[in-house]
């Protein structure tokens, strides 16, 4: 078995032993248990002696373990399992004897970024690498059979390989690629390797591997954000400004500078920080500072006033249009019917399990100034460039270290804040690392949120009972917009639009118009971002419609789901359809709903059933998701990703909301923004179905069909139909927790 | 100075009483292995064993555990062999980011000291940690998992 931290000792006495030239990432992630102690002289990402770098991915060493480097981040996705699997597909080395390296930021700087992005969200880590990995484990093959080769004095071609043993065939001699390493590194690198036929892997999706993450979590000994420990480090807490665009007027620190072991309070333009010796000593500080705000103008907005903005935004004639298709007003003035609907999904946290934190040490290095800083981040290319303009370094100078992450979800890629005020704090101390770490309220309160939306759809049936039009309306916040990432147009957030602008209905009349509702909430990434809400709304409203219609809202989908396009759709429908029944019979009581979408290239469908009592407590009976990605790598961590997003989602369908007074956030702990716990937990049935052909995302897309599926539920179960979430606001709980 | 028994070793902390025992684990003896979640005992990351029983280490103030056996995460292994919970958890691969893990692993091995074949209810009761990868799904199985483990050693 493969570890990739070492105990926490060892971490320490590299720390200690490496003095100035901290380089843990390096080291630290490349040991499988039972390495020799690592040489701490090896400068990050360096090859260690006596090993042979085929390519950048892949590294022999003389007695045949291999060594595949990962360059995205492990928050529990799992691919820091599911990547080198990709590569060992093509590379045929003996699996058993693989470990894994991460490369740090800085070697994929200095060599011309040989690793490609290094940044994890969206879903991309598997499907944006693939074809890259494949070709790097081949290319190194193919290194390693011509090398065997030439040792035998024979073609490539005569040769096989399998498990890292190269065999002549004709004369049966045999070696393995650790022998042959050190000549194959020398060899030209192959254009244009082959790579398999999907039908010929025999790794992917195929066996059931064991993560090469576990065995130290199991532990308790993988480095997160919040275990750096440095010699003579420090601890920091802050407060920003708890309305958010405030600023900080004054602040009376002379309580805080008296408690035990404060050395410095650092005041900066929207938070006060305290540095001291030990976390709670500081946090108790922070506690102790008087600090007048000045809220920015800012401090008269509520979850009332920014509804109102959502609503003006409903009411806004001139509204930007992200498609337009056909004769949507003559569809609706033909109409047999209409049906009008307005859907709500509100500002979510992301409540990482390891509150933000980043360590950062501004050192003097012979004159030259570094700065060295380690975090728990989604973009660790990011994280340094952030750290070098917090800090004022040249980014050369930066020693950017990835830890392990306790939990992503969004919150840890694009914006940084984790770094930039963990940087700014330490900057007031230099030549002492400083671990700023958010406490869970700060964490809470301080959040680049889910955005909020609020989404108004209206659909035409002709006599026959067909959809003909269907116009959607979303007022909602644009990540987009807040990055200024020039990706909205025409006032138009593409992305803010997905599931509309992309639907696979064939509605032949169809209008998306996009009323940007930025307000002063930061709002960000969210797993499965706007995929956690217009599927939602859109799947929610076509059980409306076929209701209307006077259609089983299965078949009713099914009509829509004509032509190519749609083709993936359907059959994942079927599929999960088909798995939970449709149709049969239910025990009495218990009413199904079901949902489709797609998102993040991969297809979805859900069945949900439920029960629900006189006191409007809801039992989870069954929970069916499948998703069709394409190609699946890891099948176990598929299915978690499955179970995971299934649960993820129920927390804010039942619970989550984010809400506003005197323009600061309400909830600050668990307490009040709560999360399903293990008692909740339904039943639930994880279904890969690969068609193959192309390669979707894992972690997002089981998110998208659970609230709708559930919702439809719900209203099959009681006649009502819930347009807005949290469940618990319509006085609905969940019978486990009631 | 307070006088604690960590893992099975004789620890002396110069803190203040009121310093929850989560903190003096952390920043004062370096067993980070116990985590910070929430602070306010509502999350389960911080569970450690107090004389055998499951304790959030976070809304405990250090004097309260003086001179009282603490487990920790680190301290689970018995000569560096997994505890059966460790080994369920891997058989079955329930960690994701792993963060709430040792907590939660914490709180399944006191639950099963106290209760060797714990039924559903009981692990209900027991088993209220946070898991914001939400591992649950696994969680259950691998608690009976464990329980077996546990019957088939004794």
């Amino acid at each position: 078995m493969h570890a990739f931290a070492r105990s926490r000792r060892a971490f320490l006495q590299v720390s200690a032993a490496a003095g100035g030239a901290l380089c843990l990432e390096l080291v630290v992630p490349a040991l499988a248990r039972g390495d020799p102690a690592p040489g701490a002289a090896l400068a990050p990402g360096d090859t260690a002696p006596g090993t042979a770098e085929i390519n950048a991915w892949v590294v022999v060493h003389p007695d045949d373990r291999v060594v595949i480097r990962v360059a995205r981040s492990e928050m529990g996705q799992g691919s820091s399992t599911g990547l080198p699997m990709l590569v060992a597909e093509e590379l045929q080395c003996d699996w058993s004897r693989v470990s894994i390296e991460f490369v740090p930021v800085a070697q994929n700087l200095r060599r011309d970024r040989a690793w490609g992005s290094m940044s994890t969200g969206g879903s991309r880590s598997i499907r944006e690498s693939q074809e890259y990995l494949r070709k790097a484990g081949a290319t190194a093959r193919v290194m390693l059979v011509a090398a065997a080769a030439r040792d035998f004095g024979v073609s490539p071609l005569e040769c096989r390989v399998a498990d890292g043993i190269v065999t002549h065939e004709a004369s049966g001699r045999r070696t393995s690629f650790g022998k042959v390493a050190a000549a194959a590194a020398r060899l030209p690198v192959p254009a244009n390797v082959k790579l398999k036929d999907p039908k010929d892997w025999t790794l992917l999706g195929k066996a059931s591997v064991a993560r090469f993450d576990l065995p130290d979590k199991v532990r308790g000994n993988p480095v997160y954000g919040i275990d750096v420990a440095l010699p003579g480090m420090l601890h920091a807490s802050l407060v920003q400004c708890p309305v958010f665009g405030g600023s900080v007027r004054s602040v009376d620190a002379s309580a805080a500078r008296k408690m035990r072991g404060v050395k410095r309070v650092v005041e900066l333009h929207d938070a006060v920080a305290v540095v001291a010796d030990n976390w709670w000593r500081a946090n108790q500080a922070v506690k102790a500072l008087r600090i007048d705000w000045d809220d920015g103008g800012h401090g008269l907005e509520s979850s009332a006033s920014i509804l109102a903005y959502l609503h003006a935004g409903q009411a806004d004639a001139n509204a930007a249009t992200a498609r337009s298709e056909g004769d949507v007003d003559g569809a609706f003035a033909n109409a047999a019917k209409i049906v009008e609907a307005e859907y709500f999904t509100p500002y979510l946290n992301h409540a990482t399990m390891e509150p933000q934190n980043c360590t950062a040490w501004f050192r003097d290095d012979a004159g030259t100034a570094r700065l060295d800083v380690w975090a728990p981040t989604q973009s660790g290319e990011a994280s340094a460039a952030a750290a070098a303009e917090a800090g004022g370094v040249p980014i050369a100078n930066v020693a950017f270290t990835k830890t392990q992450l306790g939990g992503g979800f969004g919150r840890r890629g694009a914006f940084q804040d984790f770094v930039k005020y963990a940087v700014a704090i330490a900057k007031t101390m230099r030549g002492t690392p400083v671990k700023t770490l958010w406490s869970r309220e700060e964490d809470m309160q301080h959040d680049f949120y889910r955005p909020i939306s609020l989404t108004r759809m209206r659909a035409s049936i002709d006599a026959a009972g067909t959809c003909t039009g269907w116009h959607t309306k979303i007022a909602c916040s644009s990540i987009s917009a807040s990055l200024a990432t020039g990706r909205v147009k025409n006032g138009v957030d593409m992305q803010a639009c997905g599931s509309f602008v992309d639907s696979p209905y064939a509605v032949a009349n169809q209008r998306v118009d996009f009323s940007l509702r930025n307000t002063h909430v930061p709002v960000g990434f969210w797993r499965s971002v706007y995929h956690s809400q217009n599927p939602f709304f859109r799947e929610c409203f076509v059980d409306e419609v076929a209701r209307a219609a006077g259609k089983d809202p299965y078949e009713f989908r099914r009509a829509l789901l004509v032509g190519d396009h749609a083709k993936r759709d359907l059959a994942i429908l079927d599929l999960v359809a088909k798995t939970a029944g449709w149709g049969a019979p239910l025990p009495q009581g218990t009413h199904r709903g079901i949902a489709v979408a797609d998102a993040y290239g991969s297809y979805t469908a859900g069945v949900v059933e439920v029960a629900v009592d006189a006191k409007r407590r809801v039992k989870l009976a069954r929970v069916v998701i499948g998703v069709d990605p394409g190609h699946v790598v890891d099948v176990d961590a598929a299915k978690a990703q499955i179970e995971g997003a299934v649960i993820f989602a129920l927390s804010a369908i039942v619970y989550g909301e984010i809400t506003l007074t005197g323009g600061r956030v309400n909830q600050r702990n668990f307490n009040d923004y709560r999360m399903l716990h293990l008692r909740d937990a339904p039943a639930i049935e994880a279904i890969l179905a690969p068609s193959g052909g192309f390669w979707g995302g894992m972690g997002e897309p089981p998110m998208a069909c659970v609230a709708p599926a559930l919702v439809n539920a719900l209203a099959a179960a009681t006649g009502e139909r819930v347009r807005a979430l949290p469940l618990v606001n319509a006085g609905f709980s969940l019978a486990t927790s009631a | 100075m307070i006088e604690l028994e960590v893992n099975g070793s004789p620890r002396t902390v110069d803190v203040e009483r009121e310093m929850p025992l989560l903190w003096v684990l952390r920043d004062e003896l370096h067993l980070e292995g116990t985590k910070f979640g929430c602070g306010a005992g509502l999350c389960g990351a911080c569970t450690v064993h107090v004389d055998g029983r499951a304790m959030r280490s976070c809304s405990v103030p250090v004097s309260a555990v003086a001179g009282r056996k603490i487990t920790t995460i680190e301290g689970l292994p018995v000569r560096g062999a997994l505890h059966p919970v460790q080994q369920a958890w891997l058989d079955l691969q329930v960690p994701q980011c792993g963060y709430c893990q040792p907590g939660m692993i914490m709180a399944v091995a006191a639950l099963l000291a106290e209760k060797p074949r714990p039924s559903d209810a009981d692990i209900d009761g027991a088993i209220t940690n946070i898991c914001r990868c939400s591992t649950y799904a696994r969680v259950r199985p691998a608690i009976h998992a464990a329980a077996k483990r546990l019957v088939a050693k004794v």
